[in-house]
C-alpha cells in the first residue's frame, strides 16, 4: 500500500464541540496506526493473518476498554473517547476495530458491569493491556439473529457447572485467552460464564475462506463436558437483556467506526480525484465524480452529527437502545455506499491493494452484518416506532 | 538532572498558508498547530531519554498564548513533568529568546534543549540568543547528546561530515534530525497530564522587529517534459528558460 496520506474531515466544525483530551487521543491514535499499522494491513489482509504484535500497541493507545475505570486498569474515559479511538481504528481497518470493540464491549463491559469483585480483579488490569485477550460467545451455528434460541446449555455439578454446546463467527477467538459465553441454565435462563483457555474439553478452532475481516482472526468455541467453577460464572445480571446491553455498547463502538471507513474511502477518492487526469483534466473536474465526492461528505457529515449526539446521550446514560440500532444501521450503510462509490471513482486502480477501498469494502459486508443485521436494526427501529413486533 | 525543553507550536504541515492585515500576518483561521517536530521529536523527546537514564525532571518552557495549551499538554502527555508558559504573543526572535533568558536564569537547569528552528518562521537564532543572555555554552544543529556527570558530549552536522563536541552543563542547544525518535503519547501519558503542572506567567515584552510585509513564493510553472534522447534541449532550457546555469 502507499503512504497513508490520510486527513481528517470536519465539514460541520464538530471539532469545536471536542474537548482538548479528546483532540489528543485522536492525534495520538492516528500517528500510531499511520506508524504501526497502515504499512502492514494490506499485507496481513492479503494473507489473512491477524497482526498479533499490535496488542500490545493498541492497549498502550487506550483502545482495550477506554471506559474502564482506573481502579481496574483502564483510562476511565468517556464516550465520546471510546467513539473517537474506535473511528481512528476502523479508519485503517474495520478487523482492527473489531478486536478493538470486542475487548472493549463484550468482554471487559460485562466483566465491569456484571462481574464480581474478584473477577473485576483478576481480569480487567490485563485485559486493558492487551497481555490478556478475550472473545464473546453469542452466535451459534443455528441461532444468529435469534440469540435467545441458543442451546448452549450447563448443568450443575457441585462447585462447577458443566458445559456443553457450540459457538460460531467468533472473533478473536482463535487466539483468546478468555471468552465470555453466554449458556443456558437448566431452567433455561441465559447467564455469562468466563471460559479459560486450558479447560479441559474446550477448543477454539479457526474459521477459514473469508473474503471480509481478513485481518481479523474468527473461530468457533466447542465445549465438550468443560468444568467451569462456579466462581467464573457472572453473577450480576442473567437473561437475554445482559448479552444484548454488550452488544449496545459494541454497536454504539461501530457506528463511530463505520464513519472511519467512509472518511479513509471519501479520502482517497478526493485525493485520486485531484491527481488522475482524464481527456486532460483531472476527474474531480467532471460533474458525476463531484455529485460522487458532495454526497460522501453529505452523508459523512450528517452521520458525524447523529453519532455525536448518541456520544452525548451515552455519556449522560440516556441513549436507549433504539437509538443505537439507528446509528449502527445508518451508518455502516453509508460506509458501504461510500466505499462502492469512492471504488468505482478509483477505477481500475479502486480494485487493487495499492489502495484501502477494496479492503474496506469487503470489510463492511461483515460490519453490516454482525451485531445485529441491517434487517434487524430496522426491525427494532420499526418495533420502537409501532410498538408492534415485527420479528416473529 | 534539571532539563528545560523550549516548545513551540508551529502550523500543521498540510495547512494552506494565508495572511491578513495587509499581508503583514498570518491567517491563523481553519489552520491546525502541531508541537514544533524538532522540539517534539529530537529535543524533547531526548530529554526525556535522559531523565529516564539519570533521574531528573523535564520542565518545558513555552512563549505564548493561552492558544498554545493544546500542544504543551502534548508535551506533558509524551513525558515532561511540568510547563511554564510565559503569556506574550511571540513576536520575534530577540524578544523570545529574552523572555526564555528570564525564565531559565533562576532555574538552576543543567542544559537548556531547543529545536533547530521551528518550521513556520526558520530564523534558527532564538537558541543561540539565550545562550548569549545566559552567558553560557551553545551547541548547534546536534544529532546526538550524552551526559555523564556534569560533563556532555554532543554530535553536530558539519560540512561534510561531523563534529564531536565536549561541554560542561550548563549549556544551550538545538536539537536536529537525529537526535532522538518521535514518540507518539500513550493513554497513560494523556492522563497523567491532566494533572500535571502547567504555571502561566505574565511578561513585560518589547519587539525589536515589526513584520512589513509577508508575500507567497511564486506558483510552480507547469512541468516540462524532455525527450530523454535530446540532453541539449535540457540544457538549452536550464540556460535559457530556468536560468539556473
Ligand atoms: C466476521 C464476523 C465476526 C463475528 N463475530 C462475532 C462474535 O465475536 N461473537 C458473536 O457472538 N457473533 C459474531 N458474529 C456473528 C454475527 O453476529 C451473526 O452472523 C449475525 O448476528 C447474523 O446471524 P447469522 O449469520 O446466523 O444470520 P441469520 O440470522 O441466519 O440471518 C440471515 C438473513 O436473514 C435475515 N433475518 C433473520 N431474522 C429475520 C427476521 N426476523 N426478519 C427479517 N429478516 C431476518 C437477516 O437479516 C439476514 O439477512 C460474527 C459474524 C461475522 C461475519
Amino acid at each position: 500500500m502507499r503512504t497513508d496520506l490520510y486527513q481528517g474531515h470536519d465539514y460541520y466544525m464538530l471539532d469545536d464541540l471536542l474537548t482538548e483530551e479528546h483532540k489528543l487521543i485522536r492525534d495520538a491514535a492516528r500517528e500510531w496506526v499511520k506508524k504501526e499499522v497502515s504499512p502492514i494491513i494490506e499485507d496481513a489482509a492479503e494473507k489473512c493473518v491477524f497482526p498479533r504484535h499490535l496488542l500490545p500497541g493498541l492497549g498502550e493507545i487506550g483502545a482495550f476498554g477506554p471506559y474502564i475505570p482506573a481502579e481496574y486498569g483502564g483510562p476511565g474515559l468517556d464516550q465520546i473517547s471510546y467513539g473517537i479511538l474506535m473511528q481512528e481504528l476502523e479508519r485503517c481497518d474495520s478487523g482492527l476495530r473489531s478486536t478493538a470493540s470486542v475487548q472493549s464491549s463484550l468482554v471487559m463491559y460485562p466483566i465491569w458491569r456484571y462481574g464480581s469483585e474478584e473477577q473485576k480483579q483478576a481480569f480487567l488490569p490485563k485485559l486493558a493491556t492487551g497481555e490478556m485477550m478475550g472473545c464473546f460467545g453469542l452466535t451459534e451455528p443455528d441461532h444468529g439473529s435469534n440469540p435467545g434460541g441458543m442451546t448452549t446449555n450447563f448443568k450443575d455439578d457441585g462447585d462447577h457447572v458443566i458445559l456443553n454446546g457450540a459457538k460460531m463467527w467468533i472473533s478473536n477467538a482463535p487466539f483468546a485467552d478468555i471468552a465470555v459465553v453466554w449458556a443456558k441454565n437448566e431452567a433455561g435462563r441465559i447467564k455469562g460464564i468466563i471460559v479459560e483457555r486450558g479447560m479441559e474439553g474446550f477448543s477454539t478452532p479457526t474459521m477459514h475462506g473469508k473474503w471480509s475481516l481478513r485481518a481479523s482472526d474468527t473461530g468457533e468455541l466447542i465445549f465438550d463436558n468443560v468444568r467451569v467453577p462456579k466462581s467464573n460464572i457472572l453473577p450480576g445480571r442473567d437473561g437475554l437483556g445482559a448479552p444484548l446491553s454488550c452488544l449496545d455498547s459494541a454497536r454504539y463502538g461501530i457506528a463511530w467506526g463505520a464513519i472511519g471507513a467512509a472518511l479513509d474511502c471519501y479520502d482517497t477518492a478526493l485525493r485520486y480525484s485531484q491527481e488522475r487526469i482524464q481527456f486532460d483534466r483531472p476527474i474531480g473536474q467532471f460533474q458525476l465524480q463531484q455529485k460522487k465526492l458532495a454526497e460522501m461528505i453529505t452523508e459523512i457529515t450528517k452521520a458525524q452529527l447523529l453519532t455525536f449526539r448518541l456520544g452525548q446521550l451515552r455519556d449522560s446514560g440516556k441513549a436507549t437502545s433504539p437509538q443505537i440500532s439507528m446509528a449502527k444501521r445508518n451508518n455502516v450503510d453509508m460506509a458501504l455506499t461510500i466505499a462502492r462509490d469512492a471504488r468505482q471513482m478509483l477505477g481500475g486502480m479502486g480494485i487493487t491493494g495499492e489502495y484501502p477501498i477494496m479492503r474496506h469494502m469487503m470489510n463492511l459486508e461483515s460490519v453490516v452484518t454482525y451485531e445485529g443485521t441491517h434487517d434487524i436494526h430496522l426491525l427494532i427501529t420499526g418495533l420502537d416506532v409501532t410498538g408492534l413486533n415485527a420479528f416473529v | 538532572m534539571k532539563l528545560l525543553v523550549c516548545i513551540s507550536q508551529a502550523p500543521d504541515t498540510t495547512s494552506r498558508i494565508a495572511f491578513t492585515n495587509g499581508n503583514t500576518e498570518f491567517d491563523s483561521s481553519g489552520v491546525q498547530y502541531i508541537v514544533n517536530p524538532y522540539d517534539e521529536w529530537y529535543a524533547l523527546v531526548r530529554a526525556i531519554e535522559l531523565k529516564e537514564k539519570h533521574g531528573g525532571t523535564v520542565t518545558t518552557l513555552t512563549v505564548g498564548e493561552a492558544g498554545c495549551d493544546p500542544v504543551i499538554r502534548k508535551a506533558l502527555a509524551i513525558g515532561a513533568d511540568d510547563a511554564i508558559r510565559v503569556d506574550v504573543k511571540p513576536t520575534d526572535a530577540m524578544q523570545v529568546a529574552r523572555l526564555i533568558a528570564d525564565q531559565a536564569r533562576s532555574g538552576g537547569y543543567d542544559i537548556i534543549l531547543c529545536g533547530k528552528e521551528t518550521i513556520d518562521h526558520n530564523g534558527a537564532v532564538v537558541p543561540a540568543m539565550v545562550a548569549e543572555m545566559l552567558d553560557c555554552g551553545f551547541v548547534s544543529n546536534a544529532t546526538h547528546l550524552d551526559v555523564a556527570g556534569s560533563q556532555a558530549t554532543l554530535k553536530r552536522e558539519a560540512a561534510g561530515g561531523e563534529e564531536v563536541v565536549g561541554i560542561e552543563c550548563p549549556f544551550v542547544l538545538s536539537a536536529a534530525k537525529g537526535m532522538a525518535e518521535q514518540r507518539i503519547p500513550n493513554m497513560r501519558g494523556i492522563m497523567s497530564a491532566r494533572t500535571k503542572p502547567l504555571a502561566v506567567e505574565s511578561a513585560e515584552s518589547t519587539s525589536a522587529t515589526a513584520i512589513s510585509q509577508f508575500t507567497l513564493p511564486p506558483e510552480k510553472g507547469a512541468c516540462k517534459m524532455v525527450d530523454a534522447d535530446r540532453p541539449e534541449e535540457l540544457i538549452r532550457l536550464l540556460r535559457e528558460e530556468a536560468k539556473a546555469i
